[in-house]
């Protein structure tokens, strides 16, 4: 008796080791990058292009190049992954062709994000000739993220309870009208949430947009989707291993600007899913 | 008139047999009442009528219900079901107003315009009696309402949309005793203008309500008579211990 109350006594403890473990590097990354970052942020910083060789001025290409790439993403990944999650959730009967669609989804999401990158060159730059531009590394992100998008809004859909769909069948509503009008409605916010992960991962991966749009250094900003562009993520690399001595303050001031948009987006996305969850009438 | 007829109504789901060898007619303007305990088989008899089951991936059936005399699988789904409205054993309000929720049914069907929408809604509320209590506010959400109301909310939805059948699938299951007998009155009156099935889990409101009363047991139909007959006389002995609660 005593022995096995000791005995949970340690797992206990290990347990809770290993939980405050995990708030070690989330908590040391966001002040390192705060403390060493925050100086270097300001007007200038954030609207300026850069200069000298990247070692003054700002980052607005980046900045800029960053939400153009993402915005084409969702354009490209939102819908594709809103309808195929729609039809795995209320048409798909259950067999091989299904299972072997869902099979893809999981292992969409396992690819390394450098294969990707790859995959984005051998396609979108060089067998469909779009160039290192915004159209092929949006796609690139797009792709990436779809498995997010229609995980995600999937399981939205699902929670939509089945008594609902019942009701609206019942009603004498077909099954496209009750999913427009009963379905879609109550899971937007769910579809929201996922759609914002989404956006997070699309600005922060470094190697899908690295063959596919990122430029090294291109001070004047975009002006068509064939155009290359500065990211944020590449521009931080950029400035970290292959301009020398570009100061400290300039490198965490661009990863700190990275790390507040994504944790922008993913805020927001807790804001909607808390928002839902109190609102949820069932 | 004979509104429904069942023929040799097999049902399976996957494997498990639910429904054995019906065979039943439900006349006009009639309140039937299908009462049995638990699994056997009277909701899911209750969702052959306006075609629930096909949801179900694992469902199959043989045997014919005709509606009519129509089979009820040549008719087109949509219209099948506007023709025989169903009020669940929950009350189901949609996540809407109290005023969307009544109108959904006529909005899917296409209709935009106002002025009918409205007068719709008004005569359906007040078919189920709701009509006075909810008239100022109507823009509220339904879940706001009282579990009764919301049942009653969920009949007026029901009407809306003109069935000629209307199925209870143990409508007061969760409701209390005056909530319950309100939504008894209702149905009293309902049945001058519908044809109602009923099932209920409880004995005593299949007596208060039902014209005919039918007993299910473990899947078959075991007897279908007048519902004096039933709870004073019953020609089987099994329907006879059920209805003096011997067994539930």
């Amino acid at each position: 008796m005593r022995n096995s109350h000791r005995t949970q006594n340690i797992a206990f403890f290990f347990l809770l080791l290993a939980t405050l473990l995990i708030i070690i590097p989330v908590g040391l990354i966001v002040v390192v990058i705060i403390q060493k970052g925050l100086p270097a942020i300001n007007w200038q910083f954030v609207s300026d292009i850069p200069r000298q060789g990247m070692r003054t001025g700002g980052i607005f290409p980046a900045i800029v190049g960053t939400f153009y790439l993402v915005s084409g993403a969702i354009l490209f990944a939102l819908p594709i992954g809103l309808l195929a999650a729609i039809y795995l959730s209320e048409y798909a009967k259950e067999n091989l062709l299904t299972r072997i669609i869902k099979l893809a989804i999981v292992n969409l999401a396992g690819v390394p994000s450098v294969v990707y990158g790859l995959f984005g060159l051998a396609l979108f730059v060089v067998f469909l000739k779009f160039g290192a531009s915004i159209l092929a590394g949006s796609l690139t992100l797009g792709i990436m993220i779809l498995p997010v998008i229609i995980t995600t809004s999937r399981e939205a859909l699902e929670s939509v309870p089945q008594s609902f769909r019942e009701v609206s069948l019942s009603l004498g509503a077909s099954k496209w009208q009750t999913i427009r009008h009963i379905v879609l409605p109550n899971a937007i916010p769910g579809i929201l949430t996922g759609t914002i992960l989404g956006l997070g991962r699309a600005a922060g991966e470094t190697a899908p947009i690295l063959f596919t749009v990122a430029a090294f250094y291109l001070p004047r900003l975009p002006k068509s989707i064939f155009d290359q562009a500065m990211a944020l993520p590449y521009h931080l690399y950029v400035i970290s291993t292959q301009v020398p001595n570009v100061d400290e303050k300039i490198r965490y001031g661009t990863a700190f600007v990275l790390l507040t948009l994504v944790l922008f987006m993913n805020l927001v996305a807790i804001i909607i899913r808390t928002k839902f969850r109190k609102k949820k009438k069932w | 008139m004979v509104k429904f007829e069942i023929h040799d109504l097999n049902i399976w789901f996957a494997s498990t047999q639910a429904l054995k060898q019906v065979n039943l007619e439900i006349q006009a303007n009639e309140i039937l009442s299908v009462i049995g305990p638990s699994n056997s088989g009277k909701t899911t008899f209750l969702r052959t009528l306006n075609r629930l089951n096909d949801l179900n991936a694992r469902f199959r059936m043989t045997g014919a219900v005709e509606l009519e005399r129509q089979d009820i699988r040549g008719i087109n789904i949509e219209d099948l079901r506007r023709r025989i409205g169903m009020v669940f054993a929950l009350p189901l309000p949609l996540p809407l107003s109290i005023f969307e929720n009544v109108a959904y049914g006529i909005r899917v069907y296409g209709e935009k315009r106002k002025k009918v929408l409205g007068h719709k809604v008004e005569e359906a509320l007040q078919q189920a009696y709701l009509w006075e209590e909810v008239k100022d506010r109507l823009d509220e959400s339904a879940f706001k309402l009282s579990g009764g109301q919301q049942q009653r909310l969920c009949i007026a939805r029901t009407l809306a949309v003109g069935p000629e059948v209307i199925l209870f699938d143990e409508p007061c299951s969760g409701l209390d005793p005056i909530s319950t007998a309100k939504v008894e009155d209702a149905m009293i009156k309902l049945k001058e203008k519908y044809t109602i099935v009923l099932v209920t889990n409880n004995v005593k409101q299949a007596a208060r309500v039902g014209d005919r009363t039918a007993f299910f047991l473990s899947g078959e139909l075991i007897e279908l008579d007048k519902t004096e007959k039933i709870f004073t006389a019953p020609c089987d002995k099994r329907t006879d211990g059920y209805v003096r609660g011997e067994f539930g």
